[in-house]
């Protein structure tokens, strides 16, 4: 069975309106993020979370006044199905020197005094301000390091300037996610910070499975102009694009959908991620490594007697 | 069948049996992390400055006692964790002074003005004591979460040099196992020299307004309060204690006098050599038993006293208990404090594994339909690679000790996407030879050679960032790298050796002109 038999989309031939739709997109996102700011999860910015499971249905009102007494900007809301009776209580960072502990114990000792019923406390996290600055700043090491890493390695394997087409791809889609997790009001958490590394493997992933078409076309194709090879290549693969991201974008979605509360906001993530990865390998890499490595590609066939080397290695 | 081929089948058969013999059965082979187990992690730094301050404590102590009868007039002020100065020494005892100062100054470093002189402890030697403290901080807590009885604990030195992770899975009473693994549990045995009085100024009265430098003012509970909060009086007690927690031989519940709760304690022998000598030095005065600071009772010395002891105080049967255990256990060397808490009940626990397990099955499921519905029967061949690869990342698992997390069960369900992608790498690319007009046999021979560099090259690039990602992450993310690093370490082997071998085994059956793909 196929989908698509020889597909033959002239994907080049719209690399600058792509470029410019996800100029759009990434400008209106860093927007989103500038003027909304990016909410911080406490794993970054410190403080308080309990999620409490009361054993009977209790009033939204009667769970908000019993808080009243305790300072700071608190959010109060009911977790997961509503039949759960289950509610999330988060404390914002307190000063360095406090004792992280109390904020939870106000909160337990609030809830009993209001006799709102018995309750068992699910889940309880509190991460002082120490351990928020460290998390942050592995957070954004981990994400560099490894676009890093894999930049090298894709420079060692193919061209510098595929190099730079998958890193500008991978760095369009961890832009194009985050802008999204902040419009839909999904707060940076460690799992997210998780889900947005796949992510970097996954674009990188697609990206180098054309770019390896590329590779093995520019040895076969070698008067071609290097335009119609990769368009050449996007298309040959662009089944195996389609049926992978869809796969995948499914099965991500049974986790969205069955996978609980707490791998909810990581499967969105990655559900953001498939779509703009798949989208970015198509478009951006190939333009992106098109325009850098067009003055390569005219000298080397100006000089056709050199050959690609192995590997297509970079040729110059 | 070829015997090259025979070989292959017996080796994917061999690894499949191993790899089921490894994680079966599940329940009891797989090593569940604390967001699915349940359970408290704890990250804490130790007050080094704490270590370090008693040495400084200690040496001005001895010095000071040094100087009371070498030179009266010159005063000791301790002026930081590392630092103190000793005052007016006479210029014409300046020999004399230094003289007293061999046994101090290997550890600290002296700079003089007029009279005054400032000793400060040299770096080398404090950065040794804030280690020290720390891995002793780390045996102690280790002992304490042993005799817990804790199954599996993490007990480990964290990101920076003065912290402490410790990692309990299953503990459903965490205030209780934070309050042990906290309590500094310093015992001291302390001669009183006045009390109690209600409150310090009192005690500090009594003195004339001043507090000699070889005694200080310690809170104590108030003899005979038997209420949930017993009130707090004031006893002034020697600075230096004749007996402390580091000569203890054990401590074990016990009863006092008029069976209420106490901890009984007996002393090495060491211990009870000083401690005889002492008691028998002071009889009629009062000993102090003093826990972190604080004066517990303050009993009348009868007699001469070996070796044994008792602690009393408003205690419940659990309190005596963990006293024990921490005084067991030995004392902290410094003070500790909570970075970061996660607990986990274990409601949660099993509603996320039920969760996950429904969304992995689900996600499987899928995948699996749409495979043999877009190819037919090598469809086939893709669901029994991508079951392999399952049966291969969960063998490896258990025989790696490797944990098992929420987000790692989310790295089960891209494993599955990884799977397929390279299935449909594969498949897409037979298909594509097929249409050149090559027989089936050479299709499926150059569809697995040609795509076998792009899919090295995919894995590769995945595995950089699982690497980062393992890296990165404490617990539940270093369980998501791990799954998703074995993951894809079995999936090369059985997307290319696996499919490919079924492939060939079809085809070396009977001559094959139609693919069914």
């Amino acid at each position: 069975m196929d989908f698509l038999k020889n597909p033959n989309f002239n994907f080049i031939q719209w690399r600058w309106h792509a470029l410019v739709l996800s100029l759009v997109v990434v400008l209106s996102g860093l927007a989103v993020i500038v003027t909304r700011g990016l909410p911080l999860g406490i794993d970054f910015s410190g403080g308080t979370l309990i999620v409490v499971k009361f054993e009977q249905e209790v009033a939204e009102d009667a769970v908000r006044s019993s808080l009243e007494a305790i300072e700071g900007d608190k959010v109060i809301q009911p977790y997961g199905d509503a039949s759960e009776h289950e509610w999330l209580i988060r404390l914002p960072q307190v000063a360095a020197e406090t004792d992280i502990e109390q904020g939870g114990q106000s909160v337990l000792n609030a809830l009993n005094a209001a006799n709102l019923g018995e309750y068992e406390v699910l889940q309880r996290d509190s991460v002082g301000p120490v351990i928020g600055r460290d998390l942050q700043l592995k957070g954004i090491y981990a994400t560099l390091a490894s676009i890093l890493g894999i930049t090298a390695y894709i420079a060692l394997r193919f061209r510098f300037a595929f190099a730079i087409g998958a890193i500008a791809a991978t760095l369009h889609d961890i832009l194009v996610t985050v802008a999204f997790l902040a419009f839909f009001g999904y707060e940076l958490s460690l799992n997210i910070v998780a889900a947005i590394l796949t992510i970097t493997g996954y674009s990188v992933n697609d990206t180098i499975v054309i770019f390896d078409r590329v590779r093995e076309n520019l040895r076969s194709m070698r008067r071609e102009p290097l335009e119609l090879i990769v368009n050449k290549s996007v298309n040959q693969t662009l089944s195996r694009t389609i049926i992978t991201a869809g796969t995948t974008f499914f099965a991500v979605m049974a986790l969205f959908l069955f996978g609980g509360e707490v791998l909810e906001g990581f499967a969105f993530t990655m559900m953001v991620g498939i779509v703009a990865g798949t989208y970015s390998t198509v478009f951006i890499a190939s333009a992106i490594a098109i325009i850098l490595g067009g003055k390569q590609a005219k000298g080397r066939s100006a000089a056709s007697t050199t050959k690609a080397a192995p590997g297509g290695r970079k040729a110059s | 069948m070829a015997k090259n081929l025979r070989w292959k089948v017996l080796v994917i058969l061999g690894v499949v049996a191993l790899s089921v013999f490894a994680f079966y059965p599940p329940g009891e082979k797989i090593r569940l992390g604390l967001d699915l187990k349940g359970g408290v992690h704890l990250v804490m730094q130790v007050k080094t400055d704490d270590a370090v301050r008693i040495e400084t404590e200690t040496a001005s102590d001895r010095l000071r006692e040094a100087l009371r009868t070498a030179i009266p007039g010159a005063t000791v002020t301790v002026s930081g964790p590392t630092e103190f100065r000793v005052d007016n020494v006479p210029p014409d005892q300046d020999q004399a002074f230094r003289a007293l100062l061999v046994d101090i100054e290997p550890t600290f470093n002296r700079t003089s003005g007029a009279g005054s002189y400032t000793l400060a402890m040299r770096p080398n030697i404090a950065n040794q004591l804030r280690e020290q403290a720390v891995d002793q901080a780390l045996q102690t807590i280790d002992r304490r979460v042993n005799e817990l009885g804790v199954a599996e604990p993490v007990i480990a030195r964290h990101t920076a040099a003065d912290q402490i992770l410790v990692q309990l899975p299953g503990v459903t009473d965490v205030a209780r196992a934070k309050e042990i693994i906290r309590s500094t549990a310093q015992l001291e045995l302390k001669l009183v020299d006045q009390g109690p009085f209600s409150d310090e100024a009192q005690a500090r009265q009594a003195y004339g307004g001043n507090i000699p430098a070889d005694l200080q003012i310690l809170p104590g509970n108030s003899e005979g309060a038997r209420t949930a909060a017993p009130g707090t009086v004031y006893y002034v007690v020697r600075r230096v204690a004749a007996v402390t927690g580091r000569d203890l031989r054990n401590a074990r519940p016990s009863l006092d006098d008029n069976n209420r709760p106490a901890v009984g304690f007996s002393l090495n022998s060491e211990g009870a050599t000083r401690f005889g000598n002492f008691t028998a030095a002071n009889i009629n005065r009062r000993l102090g038993i003093v826990l972190d600071n604080r004066v517990y009772s303050a009993p009348n010395i009868n007699s001469r006293i070996d070796n044994e002891g008792i602690i009393q105080g408003s205690f419940t049967n659990q309190e005596v208990a963990d006293l024990s255990l921490v005084l067991r256990s030995g004392a902290l060397p410094a003070t500790l404090t909570y970075l970061e808490e996660r607990t986990v009940g274990p409601t949660l626990g099993a509603e996320s594994i039920r969760a996950g397990v429904t969304a992995a099955i689900g996600g499987l499921l899928f995948v699996m339909l749409f495979m043999l519905f877009y190819y037919r029967i090598a469809g086939f061949n893709a669901v029994t690679s991508i079951v392999v690869n399952l049966i291969v990342l969960l063998g490896l698992m258990s025989y790696l000790g490797a944990t098992m997390t929420l987000p790692g069960i989310a790295g089960f369900i891209l494993t599955i996407g990884m799977g397929v992608d390279s299935n449909v790498l594969i498949f897409e690319r037979i298909k594509e030879e097929m249409r050149t007009a090559k027989g089936v046999k050479q299709a499926v021979a150059a569809g697995f050679d040609r795509v076998f560099l792009t899919i090295l090259d995919t894995h590769v690039a995945s595995l950089i960032a699982a690497a980062f990602l393992f890296q990165f992450g404490t617990g539940p993310i270093r369980g998501f790298a791990t799954t998703l690093t074995i993951g894809l370490l079995s999936n090369v082997f059985t997307a290319v050796f696996v499919s490919r071998t079924m492939f060939e085994l079809v085809l070396s059956r009977r001559q094959v002109t139609k693919l069914s793909i």
